[in-house]
């Protein structure tokens, strides 16, 4: 291993700047001549818009233009798209409501967007934004799940009168019926997995610029995925040609997957632009994210699972209520169905599985994928169900788990995925060891001394990351294909830059992905740079979520270096005179096999450029490669965590005394970043299970609108983590990388619902399971093992 | 944030005279809440009277018996003021743990007690210790003082300049914070002085903070927290929201009275 090479834990090259305060995020980019976009948004759930009167907004000072959904219309500028199509079981395609992005006739939730008003300054935007009359007719809105659907409920959009956007269906029904006919034992529950609100540390923006000159637009914007918003606006929504429309995501302060989606407002400043004339502005304030920012998860579920005599899971039946809001969001129609019911086997051996998935419109903000996207909710409902299954027939819960866990790869499961590899027991085995798990009654007794009641909860989980093929993503409703390309550029001197279709928004990219090119080409990492979120510099890209930029990102890169190393040879054999069989590359250097002859590196790109040595029929100058990369599976990283917590049953309080982590990711390419992925996904993990909840009230308002009332998970709130690997390289990309974005926020709120579960005596509990619900808990927890 | 003036005035006199001459004014103190409220439209002043420069309203001194902090003191200064920590340790914990360290460095005691919010610290340390308020115009007890919740004694156009406590024997504050916002879900100031026991509580109810008449008693007949067992206090006019409902807050006022006691008592 070289010191900045695959596997050193190299220091991100990225955070000096980061932490000195000279980030570029779309904020910080200011345009001459710019101007300052306000909105005016929706204070109801569901109302029809009888008149707009812009009269007085007009008038006020510094306004340059007030636009609404009339002059959307007018310029034919097409609605916000949902790019992934879903059949219900009966074949019918889902019911997608039309999504302008500024109100045309109703509004559907508190935050929809009205009309946006365009000022000198913000100050007087939102002064104008004060004036707009708004004439409405108020509507019975749609807020719980499980009434949206019921005969009479209000409807929201006409195309879905009962408000369903789908029902759909995964499974062998009959298979998953006849294992129920002969179980031995049945474990049954019902759940809900909480909404929860992104809160990226850097609210969304953006800045539209149009040059007249060459009738060209740039957008700037807090993006995860540029290309594909330059796709969506151009071709969908219309906004300009591709050649036309420029998309740049600078610095991007964290995204969870909300910055995935295109918004309302970014489509609204582009196209503004050209109307006023001036570049348009909009930076979201904290209110803004918590009301229209895609909020997560939101599931109701019902599940079963059988069972043998002896414990060995014989069949699962599940059925779903997915929140899906009042808008489909970009991806959204995916997140609860293709990439929740094909993650249902979890680690377990399962041989019949059936799902059933209904997507719901509400009069809330449109729900879409968020940290994990399907695989948090799917385990938790598997790892919530095992550990009640275990308890139910009185087996150790990690042996439980281990009787089922499945230990032959490949497994192709009743749900679609082909698990390639794993070793499910190993990480079981050193979590358990590093928990200390055999003197957990110990520590239970000396808990309840002090009048505390301690719980220890596991979480086995598997998740699908790398989201691809494409050709796999496109039999599934995908409108898009799911691979990612890269360029590598060789500079004269032999420095290089790396164009990646992915994106970095705290991931660290600007390191891990230098550590494989001086890995690859012997060259320190300092003299690397990754060029990304541009789209004017790199063609195209998929961006980043799904923990995909490493496994298909990185693996796109080595293709390039391939071919860069291959073509160096080619110039090398030419500078030292030798076939080009003989040329061996090795630490950097060039070297003619058997001989003391060789070039560095840098010195086989300057004979690239210089072209001295060779003539351009034979071999073309220069040294620049490009790849596109298409993996041949998903990859599924797995794990085991376990959660050791003391209950204060006086107040409620949940203390995390212990956290054990034990993950296998396939290769590691930094292990100080995936050590603080992990760190952040457990986080925020443990924040759903305990701290965050999205509440609305009856009325549709978002009661959770500030940090005054929505909860996030603090530094104090956690434990130090123990934190380990097991190892099988994934054998679908030639990195062996699975992925470790998403681990943690996957694994982490089952473990931490059944310790509080385990520590109460088994008394259910709803995420998130604050101080006083586990109070209320506790109560009857504790009046039932007096009575015992 | 609408447009306001703002008015810089050196005295107390001037801050006065201010106050008066332009209607719909506020004073700034450390504006911890004043200026979030501002920032997010929610309030529109016409003007804004900085306290930052008039003289002599910040300090901390003993005064016989009595610990005298000046209105315009931070709670940092409070938190780390050997005087304070001598003679009041309850007061200086109170407020190491008043909101965070940017908070403490700006806030003000004086602030804190014209605001009276229902979920804040001082008041349930004013009422418990028996302080005094001292304004430019008077001295009102704190019993007088609270008068329900964001509403008090002061009249139009009275500024706090001081606040007098009075040293208790044994006193202790035990707060449990609401889990997002962490401002005071409940807090429980104890404070015993001589045979007189005082319990005042905040964050808990609608009418603001208050005394525990029933807590009083029992620790007036044993200070100790095994005499809170069993003792619970009237909730029915307690805030009931999405991090606790009125019942949970009255158990966790027993509960933390018990933490306060046992704090006090150096256990």
């Amino acid at each position: 291993m070289s010191a900045t090479g695959i596997g050193a834990p190299v220091r991100r090259k990225e955070d000096f700047r980061f932490i000195t305060g000279k980030g570029q995020y779309t904020d910080d980019i200011n345009r001459p001549g710019q101007t300052y976009a306000a909105f005016l948004r929706s204070p109801h759930a569901h109302a029809t818009i009888k008149k707009i009167d812009l009269s007085a907004a007009r008038a006020s000072e510094g306004v340059l233009a007030i636009l609404t959904g009339d002059d959307l219309a007018a310029d034919k500028v097409g609605g916000l798209i949902c790019g992934w199509m879903i059949h219900s079981k009966d074949g019918s395609p889902m019911k997608a409501g039309a999504h302008p992005a500024l109100a045309q006739g109703k509004v559907r939730y508190v935050g929809d967007h009205i009309a946006v008003v365009v000022a000198e300054t913000l100050a007087q935007a939102r002064d104008a934004v004060e004036k707009i009359h708004v004439d409405y007719e108020v509507l019975a809105p749609v807020v719980a799940l499980d009434q949206a659907t019921k005969s009479g409920a209000p409807v929201i959009h006409d195309v879905a009168p009962n408000n369903q956007v789908y029902d759909w269906h995964l499974g062998d029904k009959a298979a998953a019926d006849g294992a129920f006919a002969k179980a031995h034992h049945v474990t049954k529950i019902d759940l809900v997995n909480n909404r929860l609100i992104p809160n990226a540390m850097e609210p969304r923006a953006a800045i539209g610029d149009y040059d007249s000159g060459n009738d060209a637009f740039t957008l700037y914007t807090t993006s995860q995925n540029p290309h594909v918003a330059r796709l969506v606006l151009s071709a969908f929504i219309g906004i300009a040609p591709e050649h036309k429309l420029r998309v740049i995501a600078p610095d991007v302060g964290g995204g969870f997957g909300s910055k995935i989606f295109i918004y309302a407002e970014e489509t609204v400043c582009v196209w503004a632009a050209k109307k006023v004339g001036r570049p348009v502005k909009w930076t979201g304030d904290r209110t803004e994210a918590f009301l229209a920012d895609a909020h997560g998860r939101d599931h109701v579920t019902h599940a079963e699972m059988a069972l043998d005599e002896k414990g060995k899971i014989l069949g699962l039946r599940v059925k779903t209520k997915a929140n899906l809001g009042a808008y489909l969001s970009t991806f959204s129609s995916c997140v609860p169905t293709y990439l929740y019911a094909p993650l249902l086997s979890g680690q377990y051996n399962i041989p019949a599985i059936y799902v059933e998935v209904e997507g719901i419109y509400t009069n809330t903000a449109p729900v879409d994928a968020y940290r994990g996207a399907g695989r948090p909710e799917a385990t938790f409902v598997i790892e919530r169900i095992v550990e009640i299954a275990a308890r139910e027939l009185g087996q150790d819960p990690a042996e439980f788990r281990r009787k089922n866990f499945v230990t032959s790869f490949p497994h192709q499961t009743p749900v679609i995925m082909a698990y390639d590899t794993g070793d499910y027991g190993a990480s079981l085995d050193k979590a358990l060891e590093l928990a200390d798990y055999k003197n957990f009654q110990k520590r239970k007794k000396e808990s309840a001394k002090n009048g505390l009641l301690r719980g220890i909860g596991f979480s086995a989980y598997i998740e699908a990351c790398g989201i691809a093929p494409s050709a796999a993503v496109g039999s599934l409703g995908a409108g898009v294909g799911l691979w990612e390309s890269a360029e590598v550029r060789v500079n004269p001197v032999g420095t290089v830059e790396v164009l990646t279709g992915s994106h970095s928004h705290g991931q660290g990219h600007e390191t891990t992905f230098a550590q494989l090119v001086s890995d690859r080409l012997g060259i320190s990492i300092d003299q690397v740079a990754i060029v990304h979120g541009d789209t004017d510099k790199v063609q195209f890209g998929m961006g980043t979520y799904g923990s995909r930029s490493g496994a298909v990102g990185m693996s796109a890169i080595s293709k390039a270096l391939d071919k860069v190393v291959a073509k160096a040879k080619k110039v090398a054999a030419y500078a030292l005179e030798a076939s080009e069989g003989d040329i061996e590359f090795k630490d950097g250097r060039f070297s003619v096999a058997g001989t003391d002859k060789s070039l560095a590196f840098g010195e086989v790109a300057l004979q690239a450029y210089i072209a001295h040595k060779f003539s351009g029929q034979e071999l073309e100058p220069g040294l620049k490669e490009g790849a596109f990369y298409d993996p041949t599976n998903f990859t599924f990283p797995s794990g085991v965590h376990i959660c050791e917590l003391e209950i204060d049953p006086d107040t409620g309080v949940t203390t995390i005394e212990r956290w054990t982590a034990v993950d296998d990711f396939g290769n590691i390419i930094n292990p100080m970043i995936v050590e603080g992925q992990v760190h952040g996904g457990i986080a925020q993990g443990v924040g759903q299970a305990l701290y965050e909840g999205a509440h609305y009230d009856a009325n549709g308002q978002l009661v959770t609108a500030s940090y005054m009332d929505y909860c996030m998970p603090r530094a104090d709130d956690l434990p130090s983590f123990v934190i380990d690997t097991t190892l099988t390289p994934c054998p679908s990309n030639p990195l062996g990388i699975k992925g470790c974005g998403e681990a943690g926020a996957i694994a982490a709120p089952p473990a931490v619902i059944n310790a509080i579960t385990d520590a109460l005596g088994h008394e259910d509990i709803a995420m998130p399971a604050s101080p006083q619900a586990v109070w209320r808990a506790a109560q009857k927890s504790v009046h039932k093992l007096a009575a015992e | 944030m609408y447009a306001f003036a703002y008015h810089r005035p050196g005295t107390v006199r001037q801050a006065q005279s201010a106050l008066h001459k332009h209607e719909d004014s506020k004073l700034l103190a450390g504006g911890q809440t004043l200026i979030p409220t501002m920032k997010q439209r929610l309030a529109s002043p016409s003007a804004l009277i900085d306290l930052g420069h008039v003289a002599g309203l910040a300090g901390i001194e003993k005064k016989g018996r009595n610990i005298v902090i000046g209105a315009m003191t931070r709670h940092a200064d409070v938190a780390s003021s050997a005087v304070v920590q001598e003679h009041l340790p309850a007061l200086a914990d109170l407020a190491a743990h008043i909101g965070d360290p940017a908070v403490r460095h700006r806030g003000t005691i004086g602030g804190s007690l014209a605001n009276n919010d229902p979920s804040a610290d001082y008041p349930a340390a004013a009422l418990a210790l028996g302080a005094t308020i001292i304004t430019n115009k008077r001295k009102i007890a704190a019993d007088d003082y609270f008068q329900g919740m964001f509403t008090t004694a002061l009249e139009e156009g009275e500024i706090i300049t001081k606040v007098s406590f009075p040293m208790p024997s044994k006193a202790a504050y035990a707060k449990f914070p609401n889990p997002a916002s962490r401002y005071a879900m409940v807090g429980v100031f104890v404070a015993k002085k001589g045979s007189d026991v005082r319990v005042a509580v905040t964050g808990a109810s609608n009418d603001g903070v208050f005394r525990a008449a029933p807590l009083e008693a029992a620790l007036h007949t044993k200070f100790n927290a095994k005499s809170l067992e069993g003792v619970s206090v009237d909730h029915t006019s307690f805030i009931s929201d999405i991090h606790g409902s009125a019942d949970y807050r009255g158990n966790l006022v027993t509960v933390m009275a018990k933490r306060a006691v046992l704090k006090a008592q150096g256990k």
